[in-house]
């Protein structure tokens, strides 16, 4: 009976003995990468992220690209939770960085709506929001700061000016121009803004004829029969404009399948939007022209924006993050190799 | 006074002495959350220290309380329910297609709930007791047939837009005396979801019932040995059918419950909520075996898995990953628990 009282002894020294083996281990681990915790340190901005998860390459670069900026040596402590793609997880999220009273909290939400509530809590507690990336839909603007994200119709814009000087340079200004549109997933904001925005610099053309725009979904596969039905469809297509990287990949395969050929020097001008390293790598291959940044390098630009709000200015309600565009003019070994992603 | 003394300390092991297995692992799970929750306020402070942070654990995992209640009372028998978490889904996903596109009250769509439930705990049921199968695999195929179901039902997820849900589901009910200031010097009180208030009742119901009727203590004899409790005179398929109808009703009440707190129809609500509520039940104290268990138990494993989740984050680590393994890691150590404890039993 003795042996009762001394056996729960035992197992409750254990179990806390586990359980502080495996704190103490992962504790001493982030040590080496951080150091002493929030509460010691007042110099520390704390930073509370609530990342959508990690389902592409594009999100990994997004969220690398705020762990590298947000560090202890830069003066930041940073709280990463991953959703792994559920609001519920997100909303948890945001509510613990309000009990954990972090000086900023940035959210890139996975859905349009559903946070007026947690948002309306941040503001309670007086810790500004930042959003990016995704947008949502909010009755009352004043719930956040700011959002930083890419300007979608500006990608579709600067692809339609590329097209412009392009066909200068080949004296094919005053031609009519076939166009074929490859569209992502519907009612996505990077659809509409980089559709709306080519379809800006194209109306300024007569000779550009956009023949049809077809929903790819952003995928290889999609796009590839989009691309087969518009070849059966459609004599002589001069131009493919496909709204990501995934689905050109798969309109050049339905292309090169029919026989013809794509990039400079090739039937048909292609060109892309997101800028992935295989895109760039098929560009050196000759099967691309052009292809659109779409920047998932947001980092720095919230840190600025956060060293801003701290020296008490005002921000921008929308910001955009720089983007640019490659094409086969420039020298594509050297900026493979600076590329992040 | 040493008298006294020595007599107090005798009827104290005494009563230590009387302590049965489910008392002690009980008393086990419970010092290991307050030792847990002690430490995470020492060692991480900030958040921990308000009430608020207990309270958000509370509501966070107010559906998982109702599940695993419901995944105790079969366990206790010597069953297994692990379809809890597609009919989870499924309730949550019909209730929101029912809200939205067909305009309907909110009343009628957690009847709804409790239909789809019990429909599930039912079928279970009747195939578990009465057609001798093995609940591993009837559930199982319940919780494909669930899931799927639920993409039949609508394949893309969405957020519920109808109002009177809305509402509903930002209700908070106030805890008073427990709130805290805030950052900006501004008193806020602490609150609890509404789905809290039915958890919380659905485990007094349910600790009374296992506890003081006679069919809730039939359980525990069906669970500990089958034979003894059918010689008995008790009915052993039928303890066996109604502990599988009271999992799918409270996977009904749960099913609910978590709907309220997500507000939204997805195909991959509820992924592994059944494996959590098994888990928290055994760190509660109930055994796979069957035959021992407490509804306060699993209400503390529960509690302890929401702090684990907690501390890994609140730690800046990263919670997907890091919380999984610790859970697991006090899985595993409960289950060596449970296994000295029956060693003990055997030698006594």
């Amino acid at each position: 009976m003795i042996k009762k009282y001394v056996m729960i002894f035992i197992v409750v020294l254990a179990v806390s003995a586990g359980a502080g083996w495996v704190f103490f281990g992962c504790a001493f681990e982030e040590e080496i990468s951080h150091d002493p915790a929030p509460c010691e340190e007042e110099d520390y901005i704390v930073i509370g992220l609530s990342q959508i998860g990690s389902e592409s390459d594009w999100r990994n670069a997004n969220t690398e690209s705020f762990k590298s900026v947000f560090t202890a040596g830069n003066g930041y402590y940073l709280l990463y939770e991953d959703a792994q793609q559920k609001q519920e997880n997100q909303l948890k999220a945001v509510r613990d960085f309000i009990l954990q009273e972090v000086d900023y909290i940035i959210l890139d939400p996975i859905v349009e709506t559903g946070w007026d509530t947690v948002l309306m809590e941040a503001a309670d507690a007086g810790i500004p929001v930042i959003l990016v990336d995704r947008q949502i839909l909010l009755e009352n603007d004043e719930l956040y700061t700011c959002w930083v994200g890419s300007n979608f119709r500006e990608e579709g814009r600067a692809a339609g000016r590329w097209l412009e000087d392009y066909l200068k340079l080949q004296s094919r200004e005053n031609k009519e121009i076939r166009i074929v549109t490859l569209q992502g997933t519907p009612e996505s904001s990077a659809q509409i803004g980089r559709t709306s925005g080519f379809a800006d610099v194209l109306s300024e053309h007569d000779n550009w004829n956009m023949l049809d725009k077809r929903n790819g979904e952003f995928t290889q596969a999609k796009g590839q029969e989009v691309m087969r039905d518009f070849l059966k469809l459609y004599e002589d297509i001069d131009v493919v404009v496909s709204e990501n990287d995934n689905m050109t990949f798969g309109a050049i395969e339905a292309i090169e399948a029919a026989g013809k050929t794509c990039g400079p020097g090739g039937d048909m001008i292609i060109l892309s939007f997101d800028a992935v390293r295989a895109a760039i790598q098929f560009m050196q291959a000759g099967k691309i022209n052009a292809v659109f940044e779409c920047n998932p390098l947001l980092g720095p630009k919230v840190a600025e924006i956060i060293e801003r709000l701290e020296a008490g200015e005002q921000v921008e309600k929308i910001q955009y993050i720089e983007e640019t565009y490659f094409d086969t003019s420039m020298d594509l070994e050297k900026i493979l190799k600076e590329r992040v992603y | 006074m040493s008298k006294n003394q020595a007599s107090a300390a005798g009827s104290f092991r005494d009563k230590l002495k009387n302590l049965t297995d489910t008392n002690l692992l009980l008393a086990i799970t419970i010092i290991v959350f307050f030792l847990m929750y002690l430490g995470a306020v020492i060692f991480q402070g900030g958040g921990f220290l308000k009430p608020q942070a207990f309270f958000n654990i509370l509501s966070a995992n107010a559906a998982l309380v109702i599940l695993s209640c419901g995944l105790s009372l079969v366990m206790i028998t010597g069953g297994i329910d692990i379809s809890v978490g597609g009919v989870t889904a499924l309730i949550s996903m019909c209730c929101a297609v029912y809200l939205d596109f067909h305009g309907g009250n909110v009343m009628t769509s957690a009847v709804i709930a409790l239909a789809i439930g019990l429909g599930f705990g039912l079928f279970q049921g009747f195939l578990v007791a009465y057609l001798d199968i093995q609940p591993f695999i009837v559930t199982l195929a319940g919780m494909f047939f669930a899931r799927g179901l639920t993409t039949i039902v609508n394949t893309k997820p969405f957020n519920v837009a109808n109002e009177a849900f809305t509402k509903l589901k930002m209700t908070r009910v106030t805890v008073p005396f427990m709130g805290s200031v805030n950052k900006r010097g501004i008193y806020v009180d602490a609150y609890v979801e509404i789905g809290v208030a039915v958890a919380v009742l659905v485990v007094i119901l349910m600790f009374c019932f296992l506890r003081w009727t006679k069919l809730g203590r039939s359980f525990y004899a069906v669970g500990g040995n089958a034979q003894s409790a059918l010689m008995l005179g008790i009915n052993v398929k039928r303890t066996r059918f109604i502990s599988h109808v009271l999992c799918g009703l409270l996977a009904g009440i749960g099913g609910f419950v978590y709907f309220l707190h997500v507000g939204s129809g997805s195909a991959s609500h509820a992924a592994g909520a059944e494996m959590d509520a098994i888990a928290s039940s055994i760190i509660g104290g109930t055994m796979l075996t069957g035959g021992v268990g407490n509804i306060a138990g699993t209400f503390f494993g529960v509690l302890s898995l929401g702090t684990i989740q907690n501390i890994v984050s609140s730690a800046g680590l990263d919670q997907a990953w890091w919380s999984g393994i610790t859970r697991a890691v006090m899985l595993c150590l409960f289950l060596v628990i449970q296994s000295v404890v029956m060693a003990r039993k055997k030698k006594a």
